[in-house]
């Protein structure tokens, strides 16, 4: 690769990437097609429970498509999931194991547990071998404490105390490797979680506009939306609109449009 | 072995770190890999496993503290390697049949049974799969036993097994330094310092040693943190 450089004068990241691309299709390779995750999304276990929080920026490739849509799912009443990829997988993939979920506690006659949710999210996004995108960061409280899982889109899974997931994970994670501690109290976890996903927003271009937050704990859920207006609108200093009577009025002639009425068919709506 | 791997690589829509510097709209897509080391050694009265623990998205660490030794019955353990996905689906799905398996049986499983559960699926979906495995364990007829399944499904039992992309970097230190008869100390011994060496020269591993022995008393585990590992380099 590198004997191909030698043409070009330009810069050499741009140039470097479109050769290893034309020479990859010279190859044979099949060429990844473009898709853009666009999200931050991440979930911390503090000492009573999961927080789990999200950017509210939904893209359709470079232009934002929703400014303030709604990306932490609910599952059941003591589990939420954050989702991170296609939006339409997300959303699908929470709702069917949700549905799934709620029909198995009545069957148990239990609260479900989130390893129940973990294992039913990880075998359908592996029988689809990664084709649903869908990267989930999944948390909640049951009888055996509070869990959190994230789940990548080919199946695999991994429990851990803190997690980040869309393409403004690695600014997230950052933020956690740096300040996470074992057992915070509720409000320094979400002020953790609120400074993670502030990361994602301003230092990635496919995460923006609002921070979500959900926390969890044995008693209650707490789903505030949004936490923090991170990005709000400017309100216009200015105004374009000319008032009215700017324009000087000279002559006025008002003629009134005669209309005859030539038919009339009634026809009954059928209410039965 | 490793181009094979990157033939059948398959896209996850994670978005690649190094693409946003290109400017380009295109971005990489990674598979989620446990590209590691993994190292099984029997003696007299059990097995010693061991493994690193880094699971990788391209050039990202997606998890610097994850357990490769998952278990598959009470004195049955696998180490796991290649497609996270793929590992994590087959071991759930051995552990499901050999649980079931000794239920009717009504005694405690063969490591041999294990094994050969692997090598089924392992074997049969063999173009669909990235997963090389080293079974381990304890049973009452054959003592500690080692079964190495690496990619494409091949079956076969050894005293002393590496895998993974960080292996290829201790065959030299392994050949020169396995003894048969040595005791389960010197088997930690062995493979802590195997595995330090593996995590030193290969990128795809790193993180903490997690080891476990595994005997008739039962299972016993260990986890080595970085500052810990033994040293060999002097700079």
């Amino acid at each position: 690769c590198y004997c191909h450089c030698e043409c070009y004068s330009k810069p050499k990241g741009f140039f470097y990437v479109c050769i290893i691309y034309l020479l990859a299709i010279k190859v044979g390779c099949s060429v990844p097609a473009a898709r853009k995750t666009g999200t931050t999304i991440c979930g911390v276990v503090f000492k009573d429970g999961v927080v789990l929080g999200a950017d509210t920026r939904a893209t359709e490739g470079m232009i934002v498509a929703d400014k303030n849509c709604s990306k932490i799912h609910y599952i059941s009443p003591n589990i939420y999931c954050c989702g991170a990829g296609t939006a339409a997988d997300t959303e699908m993939t929470t709702q069917l194991i949700s549905s799934n979920l709620e029909l198995h506690s009545l069957s148990t006659g239990r609260l479900p547990r989130v390893a129940t949710a973990n294992r039913m999210l990880k075998q359908m996004l592996f029988r689809y071998q990664g084709y649903i995108g869908a990267a989930l960061v999944l948390g909640g409280v049951d009888c055996n404490g509070p869990h959190l899982y994230s789940i990548y889109p080919h199946g695999s899974t991994d429990k851990l105390p803190y997690v980040t997931m869309g393409s403004g994970s690695l600014a997230a994670m950052a933020v956690f490797e740096d300040r996470y501690k074992p057992d915070m109290e509720e409000d320094a976890a979400k002020q953790l979680v609120r400074d993670a996903i502030a990361a994602g927003i301003f230092n990635d271009l496919g995460s923006g506009s609002n921070i979500d937050l959900c926390v969890i704990t044995k008693s209650k859920v707490n789903y505030i939306r949004p936490h923090d207006e991170a990005n709000k609108k400017g309100v216009r200093t200015g105004d374009y609109k000319y008032k009215r009577g700017t324009t000087g009025v000279l002559t006025k002639a008002v003629t009134p449009i005669d209309l005859e009425l030539l038919e009339e068919s009634v026809q009954t709506m059928d209410t039965s | 072995m490793k181009l094979r791997l990157f033939k059948q690589e398959r896209c996850c829509p994670r978005m690649g770190p190094g693409c946003l510097s290109a400017g380009l709209p295109v971005v990489c897509l990674f598979v989620v890999m446990c590209q590691t080391t993994i190292m099984a050694v029997e003696y007299d009265g059990g097995v010693v496993i061991g493994a690193d623990s880094r699971t990788t998205t391209g050039a990202y660490i997606a998890n610097r503290v994850t357990d490769k030794l998952t278990r598959i019955h009470n004195k049955i353990y696998c180490c796991r390697s290649g497609s996270a996905a793929d590992t994590q689906a087959i071991a759930e799905i051995v552990a499901y049949q050999l649980g079931f398996h000794s239920i009717e049986l009504d005694e405690p499983p063969l490591v041999e049974t294990a094994a050969n559960l692997f090598r089924a699926s392992c074997y049969r979906y063999r173009e669909e799969l990235t997963a090389g495995i080293l079974v381990a364990g304890w049973d009452k007829r054959k003592g500690g036993q080692v079964y190495s399944v690496p990619i494409g499904g091949m079956l076969v039992r050894q005293p002393v097994s590496v895998g993974g992309s960080g292996s290829t970097y201790i065959y030299g230190f392994m050949d020169a330094n396995y003894k048969p008869g040595m005791n389960k100390e010197q088997c930690m011994e062995l493979t802590a310092a195997a595995l330090s060496l593996a995590m030193e020269r290969d990128g795809s591993s790193g993180g903490v040693v997690r080891l476990a022995s595994i005997s008739e008393e039962g299972v016993e585990r260990r986890v080595i943190l970085g500052n810990q590992l033994p040293k060999f380099s002097t700079h």
